[in-house]
């Protein structure tokens, strides 16, 4: 289980806004979301392994985040919003229930 | 189960936490049982302590029949500014037909500018999911959806 996360987060974002605008994100990231419930072809217990939070951030203040428990679908999905007032550099993390995370980034520039 | 209810009635907090982690490992026994009202309502209770609810103020966008449960597209809209003074903190939903009744927990905040979050959750059957709305002002906003599943999204 030490083995990095090696999901491929996905992220829609506008690039370009103006200021005041609020943007909606769109992010996707792999991942099996196993319960600890399901059992496998030969009735063995799929061992537990669930993404447990999602933090966005614009320029280091945190903008949206979310607690993952048993009943959020594989491959979490998420659509949210921002209020864009300057030129934001958007981080996106996912930490596994083991302390994994996965970073992603994005930059949103202002017209 | 009562009776682990009546002797942590009269101690602290974290007794309380202690008790609900005996509560979690009973039901990852149990697996295939759906929760029990008292489960949902001490779920309900982690979440939002003892504020009473008021219905209505949030938009809930779920299907009526969802095809397939492992994946049950949810959009939830909060009438709310979302300015400083003013703004939602949480969106909690609870699932109250699963195995276990947390779904997920929304973190909100002014730099949201809108206080929706679109996702996509897992349901064992038909049920009734419960979504509840923090909003900065103490108060807690209610909606609920009965979602019908025609194959079940947690065990298969």
């Amino acid at each position: 289980m030490s083995a990095p996360l090696t999901g491929k987060p996905r992220i829609k974002i506008p690039t370009a806004v103006k200021p005041g605008d609020v943007i909606e994100i769109r992010t996707l990231i792999d991942h099996p979301m196993e319960t600890g419930y399901r059992k496998d072809a030969a009735g063995r217990t799929v061992p537990r392994d669930i993404l447990a939070r999602f933090l966005a951030r614009a320029n280091g203040e945190t903008v949206f985040a979310a607690d993952f428990r048993n009943a959020t679908s594989a491959n979490p999905y998420l659509v949210f919003f921002a209020r864009i007032t300057g030129p934001a550099e958007f981080e996106f993390v996912w930490t596994h229930e083991d302390g994994r995370s996965l970073r992603a980034t994005a930059r949103v520039a202002v017209t | 189960m009562q009776a682990v209810a009546a002797a942590v009635s009269t101690i602290d907090r974290r007794a309380l936490l202690r008790a609900g982690v005996w509560l979690v490992a009973i039901t990852v026994a149990a697996p295939a049982e759906a929760s029990s009202a008292d489960e949902v309502a001490a779920a309900i209770q982690e979440l939002i302590g003892d504020i009473v609810p008021v219905a209505g103020g949030i938009a809930l966008q779920a299907p009526e029949t969802a095809e397939n449960g492992a994946v049950v597209p949810l959009t939830i809209a909060v009438d709310s500014p979302m300015t400083d003074a003013q703004h939602v903190r949480a969106i909690h939903v609870i699932a109250t037909r699963n195995p276990t009744p947390g779904v997920a927990s929304y973190w909100l905040g002014p730099l949201s500018g809108k206080a929706q979050v679109t996702a996509r959750i897992r349901l064992a059957e038909k049920q009734t999911v419960i979504v509840l709305a923090a909003l900065s002002d103490g108060t807690v906003r209610r909606v609920t959806a009965d979602i019908s599943v025609s194959v079940g999204g947690c065990l298969t």
